[in-house]
């Protein structure tokens, strides 16, 4: 019996088939709206069944992992870029994520866009979006991430940008670009130094994960490469998830990227593009184990931007950048556990967190879709007049805030057990932050969801529901999927005092925001009014984006640019260019005075050279 | 070649010659960088030519070496052709520019 085995036509498959789709949709089906939904979804949906397959054979045992194809790509003499999949449990998961998250909410997007002008070109971007997404995942070596890294930059600010006629839209995505640019540089410096030190043979050194993790032993062993140079390239790699999963203080563009298409929101903003650094950081983390000043650093710019991030949440009034700013917070839990030497419970919050945030987010777009706002005092009543999305994002909001049972507990809980064994100020850190996160939360939803009514909502259609329903199941199911069995084994053990601490915690938070959101016990104003100077220096945001407007405006424009431009100006252009301009007609000016045009005086000239010649002779 | 001594004061010698022809060619020269009629310039160098004619001849007859005689023959005959082009040119020179001032004719200048 011959032997067939599918998994690497379907590993090529999951890559390729959003990548057919982006080109097929953007070739031939800009004037076709359906066909363009239609082919993206089969896409992505093709992908995701070859990812179960994948996973079901998995689990049967008849695919043993990590399974890898490799084909040569770039082969220079001194330079060899694979390009390949690397199928392993982490990437597994992550695909599984990307493509089962992304095809709920690609079939969202049929009912939410549903009277958009380009609905060819959202979803040709959604689909390359995809394809780089999963670049970045499969990759089995950097080059190829980072292309993938570029690519997610690049179809997250077409989407950004979707409604580009609105300045603030087109505004978000120039920013989320040139942010992302910015610690983009400080990853490509990191690949560069690590494939430099990667052998002391020039033909020898690589990009390719495994021959690195494989070699850095020995290197470091045999002392070619010394601990501080590794230590900065961590830190510089560090650079490209601190960008990308827009931990502080690359965090500013996160908010900002609302303003684009809410489902772009809860796929690229929420549940798979913003955890690439998160993924990065796990994929990688053979390098990061043995560095403990990065992995302080990251654990800190973790615990960090989780803690500014719910502060942040607390004050919004959009209903979406307050979704925004929990998936901040949320992600600095990750980076956090990351740091704290937590890769399995890292990837459980990644999951959990794609589920309820993707699910929170397309609540939310039910709602922007049924009452075209998003402001949540101008919302209310929502439970009466939605009833279905109401119910969803309750299920979510619960999940974000750990509510015992629900995914985000078993997640959240994993990472504050490690916490606790690991770092006791990061562990208070994380659980204060789980307090605010249940009142930040909590206050959207009394303000938006109950209370008066303010003015028309319809319940959002099928293909909208639809996809909430999946994904609050997936909410609610996803702390019994044994997803840390499958990446390896728990972290933290159930910690008894942990989980109660974090659930009084919790409870606190749920209490005060009804007091004052719910049951307005004490009035939201009065609030204010006692923490005037703290509210107003959260209210705006920390100055971060005015010290960056200070900074490009004055440093930048004014001190570096004019710098540049006075050396153009006076040195480059006044001395080096119009220096010799000026030299020679100075010269040329003063030698035509030898030509007059006169034939007596070139006779004199002629005269005269004789007789020097002539009396040079004579010696 | 002796120098001439105070005895041979009336015999003319090559000296006598060479001094005639020195004198003749420092005239044109004087000529040349003063006179600003383009026919005076050339019956200057015209005047030129003739001192250097002198001084071959002179030598030639010193010597005894007829070399110099022909080099003169030759020279003479250079000489015309070379007033031939020269009158040429100033009679186009009048036509083109109605002058034959050489401070005015300054067409190559800058």
């Amino acid at each position: 019996m011959v032997d067939v085995s599918p998994a690497p036509l379907c590993s090529w498959l999951i890559l390729f088939a959003p990548l057919c789709a982006a080109i097929l949709i953007l070739l031939f089906g800009i004037h076709r709206r359906s066909l363009s939904a239609i082919l993206a979804i089969a896409g992505l949906s093709t992908a995701f069944v070859c990812t179960a397959q994948l996973f079901l054979q998995t689990l049967n045992g008849q695919l043993v992992l990590p399974l890898e194809l490799s084909v040569s790509w770039i082969a220079i003499p001194g330079l060899s870029i694979p390009f390949g999949i690397l199928i392993d449990q982490l990437s597994l998961l992550m695909t599984l994520v990307v493509t089962g998250v992304g095809s709920a909410i690609f079939i969202y997007s049929v009912g939410y866009m549903a009277e958009e002008q380009a609905y060819s070109r959202y979803f040709g971007m959604l689909s390359l979006f995809a394809f780089s997404m999963l670049t970045i995942v499969l990759s089995n070596n950097w080059i190829q991430l980072f292309i993938g890294w570029e690519l997610v930059g690049f179809s997250s600010y077409m989407l950004i940008g979707h409604w580009y006629a609105k300045p603030a839209a087109a505004d978000a995505g120039k920013k989320a670009f040139m942010v992302n640019r910015v610690a983009d540089f400080g990853f490509m410096l990191g690949i560069l130094a690590l494939w430099a030190i990667s052998s002391p043979l020039a033909s020898e050194r690589t990009f390719h994960f495994q021959t690195l993790q494989d070699r850095l032993p020995g290197l470091v062993s045999a002392g070619l490469v010394s601990a501080p140079a590794l230590t900065l390239i961590g830190l510089l790699i560090f650079c490209g998830p601190i960008g990308k999963s827009a931990q502080f203080p690359l965090h500013v563009w996160l908010p900002d990227a609302m303003e684009g298409p809410t489902p772009v929101s809860a796929l690229i903003h929420a549940a798979t593009m913003v955890a690439a650094g998160v993924y990065l950081l796990c994929r990688s983390f053979w390098l990061f184990e043995g560095l403990p000043t990065v992995l302080t650093t990251i654990m800190w710019v973790g615990g960090v931007t989780a803690f500014l991030a719910a502060c942040l949440a607390m004050v919004e009034n959009d209903l979406k950048r307050i979704l925004a700013y929990s998936t901040l917070s949320q992600l600095g839990y990750m980076v956090m556990a990351l740091g704290l030497g937590g890769r399995v419970a890292g990837m459980y919050h990644l999951t959990t967190h794609a589920f309820f945030k993707a699910l929170l987010f397309l609540a939310a777009g039910s709602v922007i879709h049924g009452t075209h706002e998003q402001n949540i005092w101008k919302l209310g009543g929502l439970w009466r007049s939605m009833r279905w999305t109401s119910v969803t994002f309750l299920i979510g909001s619960l999940a974000l805030c750990g509510f015992p049972g629900l995914s985000g507990f078993f997640s959240k809980d994993e990472i504050l057990v490690l916490a606790h064994e690991e770092n006791a100020a990061l562990y208070w850190i994380g659980t204060l932050t789980a307090g605010m996160t249940a009142f930040y939360i909590a206050r959207a939803w009394f303000v938006a969801f109950t209370g008066k009514s303010h003015g028309h909502a319809h319940e959002s259609p099928p293909v909208m529901l639809m996809p909430l329903f999946l994904l609050a199941g997936l909410s609610i199911v996803g702390g019994y999927l044994e997803i840390p069995h499958f990446l390896g084994q728990h972290e933290g053990e159930f910690h008894a005092g942990v989980a109660a601490t974090s659930l009084v915690v919790v409870g606190l938070g749920l209490c005060l925001a009804w007091l004052i959101y719910g049951k307005r016990v004490v009035s939201a104003q009065q609030v204010v009014h006692a923490l005037a100077l703290p509210y107003s220096f959260v209210a705006r945001r920390y100055y971060i984006d005015e010290f960056y407007n200070w900074y490009v405006a004055t440093i930048q424009q004014k001190l570096i640019a004019g710098l540049c431009a006075w050396v153009e100006r006076y040195i480059i252009i006044g001395i080096a260019v119009n220096g010799i301009a000026w030299l020679t007609r100075g010269l040329g000016l003063i030698l035509r005075r030898a030509q007059t045009g006169k034939v007596q005086t070139y006779a004199l000239a002629f005269l005269l050279g004789v007789v020097c010649l002539l009396s040079v002779l004579r010696r | 070649m002796p120098l001439p001594s105070a005895s041979a004061m009336l015999t003319i010698g090559p000296t006598h010659y060479l001094l005639a022809s020195a004198i003749l060619f420092v005239i044109g020269l004087i000529g040349i960088m003063t006179r600003r009629n383009v026919i005076m310039i050339l019956l200057c160098i015209e005047i030129m030519f003739n001192a250097a004619n002198l001084a071959f001849i002179t030598y030639a007859r010193a010597w005894h070496d007829l070399g110099g005689q022909i080099t003169v023959f030759f020279i003479i005959i250079v000489a015309a052709a070379e007033v031939t082009v020269g009158l040429a040119i100033a009679v186009l020179l009048s036509r083109q520019l109605k002058t034959l001032n050489a401070d005015e004719i300054r067409l190559l200048k800058w």
